[in-house]
């Protein structure tokens, strides 16, 4: 029941320590002064109420000792808070000359982290644990605070001016991301996740094109969701009584059980993937369960783009006329020279999120009024 | 009873009930036309909490939107017209007004021993003011509403909100004229009209600190008047002044407002200071311990309060090294302000203390404006308030000082005063019951959100699905804030009830010191028969010799029995000589 109740946030940045000791500081300052004035105010109020027999001769209505007592200890425990405080405060605002620079910007309702590399990411910003980040932040519309509180790290993000903050992640994990500033309708909403990552893990990522595996081409997407579907047990290098081979199918003639006949082209097949039975393949039963509305057309495309050469069968002397233009080259995994063409703006696993909910968190929803906003 | 007669003098003799303000003359232009300060404070208390029961009410549709993490009933658009409706209203049109103009005008020239303020039909005036002003702003939110938080922050104000801006900010611009009126009307009659033998050390601390808060206002009010002007302006002309579009710059707009709105957090809290010095002193039955020092702590207050507006700007972009005095300056002020409340807590000390409902009320504000002060100071250090400001600790802070603060300290003085102002005494017990549920309502509703604030919880947010693990602090504060609204609607209907059941008042019912106790209850029209001279000390008591007094009238009630009457009426049969 107590985990409903947490107390304090996580501490993940260089300056958490710091950050609590003075919070703490003021806290039992805080409930120190409140203790002394509430004793003192139920002590006297029992003590002296009407009608108590107590000794109440020679009241005092002045003490100048008294009164310099306590203006000046709070003054000088003031004092030393406000050096604290100060102390911190330059030091949050003063990022080391090595420190890993990355681009944010602001506008209604989404943040938008650009890295040196070009990699670029929305309402999440990935950072290396261990090493000095700086952010250069501006906004393209109105005031908005990017905002860590594991970090604890705040600072306005201005149009008009490019405001700075840093910050050293020390602990590894997912953390929340807020724009502090009232900014609108979907204020609420403008907000994400920061990633602590382990060094390593952060330059994989980012060598990733910002994705934590590297990307795949959508013939190797194709092929894991074939052997995920285990399309492989009927569909294998053979045809067999349950099913034909695919190898070498795409652009081939076929014809139908009901009589008819078609070349197998991107429509064939993925009618042939969500409802097989319209067209059955002369000789078959309809025995493969029908795909639709378990795949996504992105599912399908990677599947249809692995069927094209299944096998190392391609057949590229006829294409048709929906061919797709786009099969990757290389995969950045092989070439490792620009991993930057495709891979930008890429989410982790969305299920991965820290908390989900029922509200839609699509980040492109604020991007779309983002737009028209710009006419203004 | 004609409307003209508003001389008591030209009305016949009526023994049975004498003249006051009250009986006076009872025709709606009677009151709608007069220039009594006593009359016009009384429009005031029935205005001012027409506008608190609807900044109440969407305090109450937030609560309840909050305890979902996903909203209950409200889309958001609606959310942020219901928070800056809650938030304008409550500062502009409620706390900036509540204590000067009901209090304040009721009590300032009984207290010096007046006729009446300086200008009555300025009064008057800023009382139209003041409703034109709000009644504008009411128009603004119901016809196209406004959704930029009371604070109004550039360039969303002035060239992104969709909502009426301009209206509501034509309605705040009307009603800081009639705070300008009050405070002019206030300091000239301090200066001019006291009684003879009123020196300035023999004011009541009430008066001292609505004297320092009305130098607040003059000096503050106009500036954030043009400001929000401007913000009319770069709305409708496309003037360049805040946006950065145009050319201008969103900061500067911060660094205006901040310069009127935080003097305005003194403007609300000084007129309790001095609410609570009355409570104290009278009800502790012993003179204000450090007299001068309380008085001029409010003007210390009223100084430095001028020189801290930065403290709101730590993360706004503004130079560090600006930013360094800001935080240096803050915690100067902060010195006045724990001043005042070792000094309240000192004259407990020795006192005759009566535990009646004001007292609790003033015993109250000591403990939550303790907290809310103290919890300032996170806020005033740099490097603390980084964390937390635009968070829930900084919602929870500055209702702690402005609830905690101004509203109990409110309640207090009206209770202590409602004789007075009414002629008629409340339910006591009734009393003290609301000032525990307040209290105790208090703060379930504000402390879960110091904890949440700690935890990163924004302010202003209608969703918090993406931190759901505040939940639990959000639904303590809704269940808390119901028992809070329960307690400021309850005095409705026990104060209400004593005007019709309630005993007659004497002219001191609380056997306080002061000028205002010295006339009947309620006053006559020009409050005194015959200008009162004063010869004694403020706050004139001897808890010794009223101690023995007592004890000398229970031995004659009580011939022969030993003992005392207690608070209750009990007798303590055990305090033998």
């Amino acid at each position: 029941m107590w985990s409903n109740f947490p107390l304090a946030p996580p501490s993940a940045s260089n300056f958490a320590p710091e950050y609590d000791f003075i919070f703490y500081t003021l806290l039992a300052l805080t409930i120190l002064f409140t203790l002394i004035v509430g004793i003192a105010v139920t002590v006297f109020t029992i003590r002296y109420r009407r009608g108590t027999k107590v000794d109440r001769s020679r009241p005092i209505y002045e003490d100048l000792r008294l009164e310099l007592t306590w203006t000046i200890i709070p003054l000088i425990l003031g004092l030393i808070m406000f050096f604290f405080g100060a102390r911190l405060f330059i030091h949050m605002k003063t990022p080391p000359p090595d420190a890993q620079e990355i681009f944010v910007i602001g506008k209604q309702w989404m943040w938008h982290a650009q890295h040196a590399n070009g990699v670029r990411e929305n309402n999440t910003l990935h950072v290396p644990v261990g090493r000095p980040v700086k952010l250069t932040m501006i906004s393209q519309d109105v005031i908005h605070a990017f905002y860590i509180p594991a970090f604890r790290v705040q600072y306005h993000v201005v149009p008009g001016r490019y405001t700075q903050m840093w910050f050293t992640a020390t602990k590894a994990g997912v953390y929340h991301l807020f724009c502090g500033m009232y900014c609108g309708t979907q204020h609420s909403e403008m907000g994400g996740k920061v990633v602590a990552m382990d060094p390593k893990d952060w330059a994989n990522w980012i060598a990733n094109g910002g994705n934590t595996v590297p990307p795949m081409t959508m013939e190797q997407a194709g092929h894991r969701l074939y052997n995920r579907l285990s399309c492989n047990n009927c569909h294998g290098a053979e045809s067999n009584l349950r099913a034909p081979s695919l190898y070498g199918i795409y652009n081939s003639k076929r014809s139908f059980a009901n009589g008819g006949a078609a070349i197998a082209d991107d429509t064939y097949i993925r009618e042939s993937i969500l409802r097989p039975h319209n067209r059955l393949t002369q000789g078959y039963g309809p025995t493969m369960p029908a795909y639709e509305g378990q795949l996504s057309e992105e599912d399908v495309l990677n599947l249809i783009a692995y069927i094209r050469n299944i096998g190392g069968m391609a057949n590229p002397a006829t294409p048709s006329p929906t061919n797709m233009q786009n099969v990757p080259v290389q995969s950045a995994r092989t070439n490792g020279q620009n991993p930057l063409s495709y891979g930008a703006m890429q989410f982790d696993n969305p299920s991965s999120d820290p908390t989900p909910t029922n509200r839609t968190t699509n980040p492109s929803v604020g991007a779309i009024a983002a737009e028209d906003r710009g006419d203004r | 009873m004609s409307a003209t007669a508003l001389h008591p003098s030209e009305l016949p003799e009526q023994p049975s009930e004498p003249k006051n303000y009250l009986n006076v003359a009872h025709t709606i232009k009677s009151w709608l036309l007069t220039g009594d300060h006593k009359r016009i404070a009384i429009l005031y208390l029935f205005s001012t909490g027409f506008f608190f029961f609807l900044g109440g009410l969407a305090a109450a549709v937030i609560r309840y939107e909050l305890t979902s993490p996903a909203g209950v009933v409200l889309e958001s658009e609606t959310y942020n017209r219901v928070f800056s409706a809650h938030g304008i209203i409550m500062v502009f049109l409620f706390l900036v007004v509540v204590i000067p103009a009901t209090l304040g005008n009721f009590l300032i020239p009984l207290m010096v021993g007046a006729r009446d303020l300086a200008f009555p039909r300025l009064n008057l005036l800023s009382w139209y003011l003041y409703m034109a002003g709000g009644t504008i702003v009411l128009a603004g939110m119901i016809w196209g509403g406004i959704d930029t938080g009371w604070t109004f922050y550039t360039p969303y104000s002035s060239m992104y909100s969709n909502t009426n801006v301009s209206l509501v900010i034509v309605g705040i611009f009307l009603g800081g004229f009639s705070s300008i009126t009050t405070g002019i009307n206030f300091i000239v009659t301090v200066h001019k009209m006291r009684a003879p033998g009123m020196t300035w050390f023999r004011l009541p601390l009430f008066v001292w600190s609505m004297y320092a808060t009305s130098v607040v206002i003059i000096l503050g009010t106009p500036v954030i008047a043009i400001t929000l002007l401007l913000v009319v302006f770069e709305r409708t002309f496309k003037l360049p002044i805040f946006s950065p579009e145009l050319g201008g710059d969103p900061v500067l707009f911060q660094h205006l407002f901040w310069f009127y709105s935080h003097p305005a957090v003194y403007i609300m809290i000084l007129p309790a200071f001095g609410v609570q010095s009355e409570l104290i002193a009278n009800f502790a039955r012993k003179r204000i311990f450090g007299y001068h020092f309380v008085a001029f702590s409010s003007i210390a207050i009223a100084g430095l309060g001028f020189l801290v507006w930065g403290h709101h700007m730590f993360i706004s972009s503004q130079s560090m090294y600006q930013g360094v005095v800001f935080s240096l300056i803050s915690f100067l002020v902060a010195v006045p302000s724990a001043v005042k409340v070792f000094n309240w807590t000192a004259t407990l000390y020795k006192g005759n203390i009566r535990l009646q409902s004001p007292m609790l009320y003033a015993l109250s504000f000591i403990g939550l404006f303790t907290v809310g002060g103290l919890t300032g100071l996170f806020l005033g250090s740099m490097g603390t308030d980084v964390h937390l400001t635009n968070t829930y600790f900084i919602v929870a802070h500055f209702h702690y000082v402005m609830v905690g603060g101004t509203v109990t300290a409110f309640l207090g003085g009206l209770h202590y005063w409602w004789p007075k102002m009414t002629g008629r005494i409340y339910n006591d017990g009734w009393a003290k019951i609301n000032a525990l549920i307040v209290f105790m309502g208090f703060n379930l509703t504000f402390f879960p959100q110091f904890i949440a604030g700690f935890l990163g919880m924004p302010r202003r947010y209608h969703y918090y699905y993406l931190m759901p693990e505040v939940q639990a602090y959000h639904i303590m504060s809704s269940a808390g804030a119901s028992f809070l609204a329960l307690g400021l609607i309850l005095p409705v209907f026990y104060l209400g009830a004593s005007l019709k059941n309630g005993a007659k008042a004497s002219a001191n019912p609380w056997g306080a010191h002061g000028l205002e106790w010295e006339t009947t209850s309620p006053p006559p029209t020009f409050n005194f028969v015959e200008t009162p001279v004063v010869t004694d000390e403020v706050y004139d008591f001897d808890p010794v010799s009223e101690y023995e007094q007592e004890r000398a009238t229970q031995e004659m009630v009580h011939p022969g029995t030993p003992g005392l009457l207690t608070k209750d009426g009990e007798l303590k049969t055990g305090d033998r000589e």
